[in-house]
């Protein structure tokens, strides 16, 4: 019984009931609570769908990271931009990229990461959780690539979930 | 309000409305699906931040706060831009989207 | 100052409207057709928010968090449709 009132993903938890205060118009008595229930009744109802927690996470380097991916994603628009706009033709190409992460919530923010930066977006990941395939806009060398997210991206992501 | 701000509305909306429009044309131009993805998850979503973050700073110079919600709108659209355009790339190798003369490599299917 | 930077900023983001809904129309795949309705929401907050800042007023950013919402549902259940056929299994 105890086990349906508790909280199984306290920070989720966290982020909804804050979200909610944000949302509503000013914190009342009334945002407070509903805020609390949806706080408990969300993360209840869609556990089903989270995949096993990290066991080890070190959330402190998280805002330097996101630093890195804010301002390569305003590089990359102004990349992408150029490119839109020149008449010459791109050069685009589908990249295997193996992947050295392991954990399912390291992959897909390496995934959502590989979207929003220079001229690569994400396209799937194989089903043993290996591959990653990587559709580039304009590229011509592969490895160069591979090379490039390997460093500015995974090695930070392996830090924070080794 | 102070010069300054307005300067920085008026450069932030105009930026934005750019990248918007950058987007749009890489939509509307490049030569494949997988290369017209390629616009709207990067040009557009910068854009609808910058014309968010012109917002944001145009309501506190006027005094009526911080936005809360343009900042989640932001966060938002960061967020779910990378998934939808992983899930429609997925979606397009499943149907067999022809890809441009001159793709290197190809998409797998399992 | 701010008001010519907003007259031709609504300008160009209607006329990436008018560049998605050509990509709309003219195909020539489905997925094409999905990711030109994803970005037209996109452009369509956007104006919503600079509707909002010519009319000195908060009131249209609730519209616009539920089009980005109701957008990204949207586009992941357009998208899930095409590869497997279904929505909800």
């Amino acid at each position: 019984m105890l086990d349906r009132l508790s909280f199984p993903q306290p920070w989720l938890s966290l982020i909804l009931f804050v979200t909610w205060q944000f949302l509503s118009d000013g914190i009342s008595g009334g945002s407070l609570v509903l805020g609390l229930i949806l706080a408990w009744a969300i993360p209840q109802m869609t556990q089903g769908f989270w995949p096993e927690r990290p066991s080890f996470m070190r959330f402190w380097l998280m805002p330097k990271y996101l630093a890195r991916v804010l301002k390569d994603i305003v590089i990359a628009s102004f990349q992408v931009a150029a490119l839109i706009i020149s008449p010459r033709k791109p050069r685009p190409a589908f990249v295997c990229y193996p992947l050295e992460l392991e954990h399912p919530l390291a992959i897909s923010i390496l995934a959502s990461t590989i979207s929003l930066t220079p001229g690569t977006v994400s396209a799937d990941v194989s089903d043993d959780q290996r591959l990653l395939l990587i559709h580039a806009l304009d590229t011509e060398n592969e490895q160069e690539v591979i090379d490039t997210i390997r460093k500015r991206y995974e090695q930070p992501l392996l830090e924070m979930f080794k | 309000m102070s010069p300054f701000a307005e300067y920085a509305i008026a450069f932030l909306l105009l930026l934005g409305g750019a990248f918007t429009l950058i987007g749009a044309i890489g939509l509307a131009r490049l030569p494949d699906f997988f290369t017209r993805l390629h616009g709207p998850t990067k040009a557009t979503t910068l854009g609808v931040g910058a014309i968010m973050l012109s917002s944001v700073i145009y309501f506190s110079a006027r005094g009526e706060g911080i936005g809360i919600s343009e900042v989640l709108i932001t966060v938002f659209l960061f967020m779910t831009a990378p998934v939808s355009a992983n899930i429609l790339a997925k979606a397009a190798m499943h149907i067999g989207v022809r890809t441009m003369d001159g793709t290197e490599g190809k998409p797998w299917e399992q | 100052m701010i008001t010519i930077a907003l007259y031709i900023t609504i300008a160009m983001v209607t006329l990436a409207a008018l560049l998605n809904v050509y990509r709309l129309i003219k195909g020539p795949d489905a997925p094409d057709r999905v990711l030109a309705l994803d970005t037209l929401y996109i452009n369509a907050i956007a104006l919503i928010i600079l509707l909002g800042i010519t009319l000195g007023t908060r009131m249209y950013l609730e519209s616009a968090l539920l089009i980005a919402v109701m957008g990204f549902v949207g586009t992941v259940a357009m998208a899930k449709y095409l590869k497997r056929g279904s929505v909800i299994e």
